[in-house]
């Protein structure tokens, strides 16, 4: 396309005068009102534009994104499965929209028996005792986990637990984590399968260690064979169990972690459930707790009294809140849709396809991008591109020519064991014939690395930018207009 | 259905893997712990679904809703929902490849631009869980700034807000202590400096505050800069449109709950926390951020920057362990305000004020009610009625009228008194129904 019409700011298009929307007159200025030193000086410096010109400016700013609607998202550990569309109808009916969180409870019986048959689904699927929908993350998930894991340890004489265990294939979340509740992170490294190294284990398991970290199936895309005796090790010494679920979708339906011993687990119901990424977030970080934590979860838990739904709740323990109001309420309902829309056997098979097209794309790339650990994976798998010491061609190379491709790229450099890795997860909502075209491209890639290196290198060639200058951005930085 | 690899695919996919079948794949995962027995109901159909969501939703009782404290009801214009919910925002992930996400990161640009421009401050990140956390995290960088270890907070922060902080700065060996109001509804600016010392890394003050009212941020301002503290101001963004900004009093961060700007309340979730602050302090903030940079050609592009503060770089040594932000949300707010520009910024603003005065004076004219609040207020107020305020409450149930927030659940001898708010949401008919209602108790 010709470029006459450029891709300018909202505030490169503003003519003093133009507005998309205005309001009922006033009978009085503010100044009726507020004293003068309380009033706004200044005109605050915002796009002036019609309605139909933010609609084509948002409309084509949209027109700019790989978007999982329309491009397939590889991205390990991210799992950017397909959500169905009824729950972002459902998610947003007006009486949920409009209920006030401080609203009478006989008002909001509705959003809160929700919330209520969301926690028992829950609690079915991990076999934990109890949990609280209020963080509003993933990340804040582990948070409120390790939190409610130090009121635990503090009501049970353990003061003097001041370390957290995270192996090194941990997002980096887990390590923030431990951090901000206050722990000394104690980092041990993997063993050469990719699990976790249980001699490495041991020596740093002491009467210190508060919590054990452990994300299940791990980031390489490994379940831990010897899960059991961990969570037995880890409890000899008087730890807890921490489970970070963002994999969960490999093992919904399949295996529950209550059965494993863990302690403390957060969901991502953007994740594992059914709700879209939007960029960036909202997501909904649900936290379940085994029997003898769960008096230290935050509240609000939602109770149920004599057949009426209540936050109201006893639990003098508790760990305090972690957001205000009671947790992403829009991004619960569409959980809970997806609860109620898969059965037993169904989430059983959603699971196993998760694990089947992973494996897939694995074998299909053997060969030319091998697998780091060179065995069946679970839900992803971590695969590594032709030496780049011999082709001068990197992963990120690699992952702006997928976008050349029309296929968004892999996550790239994590887990930071595996160099150069590109970790891959198809997830369970791709069918073969998307495998198929995805394993074509990396092909037509591994070709071009071998004849036409400079191509690779000099992607992407077809996107709204060219190769973008990372670092340039950072030197000094222009955050805004 | 939702997995869409048919029997043959998945035959021809184990062939390919070179597995028997799929509990081949599976046999990491020890043979005691596979397949456990899981007591879940029938799968609903999509219109069984659609019918048994719809009779949750029945079981709300819409009221004509007249709660502010903290999530405030606002008209969202329709181009909002219909622009922020195309799939190419709402499906994309985090633009981490940002050529392939030019339309997410540039909206995110223009957000944090929108939000100094209506904070009237230097900075802001690509936004926060909602207000509490962004208000805790802005906290706790403060402390970071300035080496020291203590925050003063205002008596008449949201409850939630001081429970949030004693959450995250619980064992971040940060002490908190709370500096009084006066029974006008304000600080009481000398306790303030009594409260302050050489250890106090910040004063959060917040502002109209939890029962509405306007405070002397100028003064205040003064007093926290004196003793070598940082000030962190709490706002409500929709007040901006005629309210002194942060800018304007020399706030060093400034965040709010963004909720208010074209996303609806929700039952409080999700929000939108926005963090602004002084250019000084933008290495020290936590989550993302999106900058220029230029592509290969020279042409303008947009990345997520500033990253070597994060966690997925950083790891523990990181500003904080947040990994996303309300993307969405932040979308809604940036293109309520482009619709809005700053003339209808102004005119929303002011129809609260006006609202909420006239209401004001209605209950004023009602025997056994009067309005409490003697400072100026913003679109929100507190009334003393002559029985308690949860019984006005669940008599203006009733009525279909959420009457307004009990403050005699934060502390008993506020028993009597009724948090109201009045946005542009009610009309002058609705003013006189609440008023009537009251008559009526």
């Amino acid at each position: 396309m010709k470029e006459i019409l450029k891709q300018e700011l909202s505030i490169e298009k503003s003519r003093p005068g133009r507005r998309g929307v205005r309001f009922e007159k006033t009978q009085k200025h503010a100044a009726d009102y507020l004293p003068g030193n309380l009033l706004r000086k200044d005109t605050p410096r915002l796009p002036e534009l019609s309605e139909f010109d933010t609609v084509r400016h948002f409309t084509k700013l949209s027109q700019q994104n790989y978007s999982l609607d329309a491009q397939f998202y590889p991205l390990g550990s991210c799992t950017m499965k397909y959500n169905p569309k009824a729950y972002d109808t459902l998610s947003v009916l007006p009486n949920f929209a409009a209920a006030h969180p401080f609203a009478p409870e006989s008002a909001v019986q509705g959003t809160l028996e929700l919330a209520y048959n969301l926690q028992e689904l829950l609690k079915e699927v991990t076999g934990l005792a109890a949990f609280t929908l209020q963080p509003a993350a993933g990340a804040h998930g582990e948070l409120t986990g390790i939190l409610t894991a130090r009121a635990y340890h503090d009501a049970h004489n353990g003061q003097n637990r001041t370390e957290v265990i995270v192996p090194d294939t941990a997002h980096g979340t887990n390590p923030a984590t431990a951090n901000m509740a206050g722990y000394t992170v104690v980092n041990i490294k993997s063993a050469s399968n990719g699990c976790v190294d249980k001699v490495a284990l041991k020596a740093a398991l002491c009467e210190k260690t508060a919590v054990v970290m452990l994300t299940v199936p791990n980031t390489v895309g490994l379940f831990e064979p010897e899960i059991k005796e961990i969570a037995e090790m880890v409890h000899s010494v008087g730890a807890l169990l921490y489970m970070d679920g963002a994999n969960f979708n490999a093992l919904i339906g399949l295996a529950k972690p209550a059965d494993f011993g863990v302690d403390i687990m957060h969901l991502n119901l953007h994740k594992t459930f059914a709700a879209p990424h939007g960029g960036g977030g909202p997501g909904s970080g649900p936290v379940g707790a085994a029997k003898h934590v769960s008096p230290f979860l935050p509240h609000p838990i939602v109770s149920c009294v004599n057949g009426k739904y209540t936050l109201a709740d006893n639990r003098p323990e508790s760990t305090n809140r972690m957001k205000a109001f009671y947790g992403n309420m829009a991004v619960v309902i569409r959980g809970y849709c997806y609860l109620r829309q898969f059965d037993a056997q169904t989430l059983k098979e959603i699971a196993e396809n998760a694990i089947l097209n992973a494996n897939y794309v694995r074998a299909c790339l053997k060969g030319k991008f091998n697998a780091f650990f060179d065995r069946n994976c679970m839900h992803e798998c971590v695969l590594t591109p032709p030496d780049p010491h011999a082709t001068g061609v990197h992963t990120s190379d690699i992952a702006k020519r997928l976008l050349d491709y029309g296929f968004y790229a892999p996550t790239i450099y994590f887990p930071l064991i595996v160099p150069e890795a590109l970790m891959v997860e198809p997830t369970e909502t791709e069918n073969k014939d998307m495998l198929d075209a995805f394993v074509a491209a990396m092909e037509q890639i591994y070709d071009e690395i071998q004849t036409d290196p400079q191509i690779v290198k000099e992607a992407p060639h077809d996107q709204p930018v060219k190769r973008i200058d990372e670092v340039s951005a950072a030197r000094n930085p222009n955050l805004r207009w | 259905m939702f997995i869409a690899n048919t029997k043959e695919d998945r035959q021809a996919m184990l062939a390919k893997i070179g597995a028997k079948d799929i509990k081949e794949l599976l046999a990491q995962i020890p043979s005691q712990f596979l397949y456990p027995a899981l007591d879940l109901p029938r799968a609903l159909t999509e219109a069984e679904l659609t019918a048994h969501v719809h009779e949750l939703a029945a079981k709300n009782k819409p009221l004509k809703n007249f709660i502010g404290a903290g999530m405030y009801e606002h008209f969202i214009p329709a181009a909002v929902p219909a622009l922020s919910s195309r799939g190419e925002f709402l499906t994309a992930y985090t633009p981490y490849q940002a050529e392939a996400s030019q339309g997410t990161l540039q909206t995110i640009y223009e957000f944090q631009s929108c939000m100094c421009a209506l904070l009237n401050m230097d900075v802001a990140t690509a936004s926060h869980y909602d207000g509490a956390t962004a208000m805790t995290e802005a906290a706790l960088a403060a402390c970071r700034i300035t080496g020291r270890s203590e925050i003063v907070i205002s008596q008449l922060l949201h409850p939630h807000y001081k429970e949030v902080l004693k959450t995250y700065t619980r064992h971040a060996g940060v002490s908190i202590a709370e500096a009084q109001a006066t029974h006008e509804g304000t600080l009481d600016l000398n306790a303030l400096k009594k409260q302050l010392s050489d250890k106090t890394a910040c004063f959060i003050l917040q502002t109209p505050n939890f029962v509405g009212s306007l405070e002397d941020a100028q003064a205040i301002s003064a007093v926290v800069h004196n003793a070598g503290a940082l000030l962190v101001s709490v706002v409500n963004p929709i007040s901006l449109g005629v309210v002194q900004t942060p800018g304007e009093y020399d706030a060093d961060f400034a965040v709010c709950e963004g909720q208010p700007l074209g996303n609806p309340v929700s039952f409080g979730g999700p929000g939108l926390g926005i963090m602004t602050a002084k250019k000084a302090y933008v290495r020290q903030l936590p989550g993302r951020m999106v900058g220029i940079a230029k592509d290969k050609d020279g042409r303008r592009a947009f990345v997520l920057t500033l990253q070597a503060r994060e966690q997925h770089i950083r790891r523990e040594k990181a500003s904080s362990n947040i990994c996303s932000n309300e993307a969405l949300c932040a979308l809604n707010a940036v293109i309520y305000l482009t619709l809005l520009g700053p003339q209808g910024l102004k005119e929303v603003a002011q129809l609260n004020l006006e609202r909420a005065h006239q209401l004001a004076e209605k209950i004023n004219g009602v025997k056994g009610f009067s309005v409490n609040t003697k400072m100026p207020f913003f679109n929100e107020f507190v009334v003393t009625c002559s029985v308690p305020a949860k019984q006005v409450i669940e008599k203006l149930a009733d009525k279909n009228i959420a009457a307004g927030y009990d403050l005699g659940q934060l502390c008993p001898q506020m028993k009597n008194c009724l948090l109201v708010c009045a946005t542009e949401m009610r009309t002058e008919k609705d003013l006189q129904a609440y008023a009537d209602a009251l008559r009526g108790i």
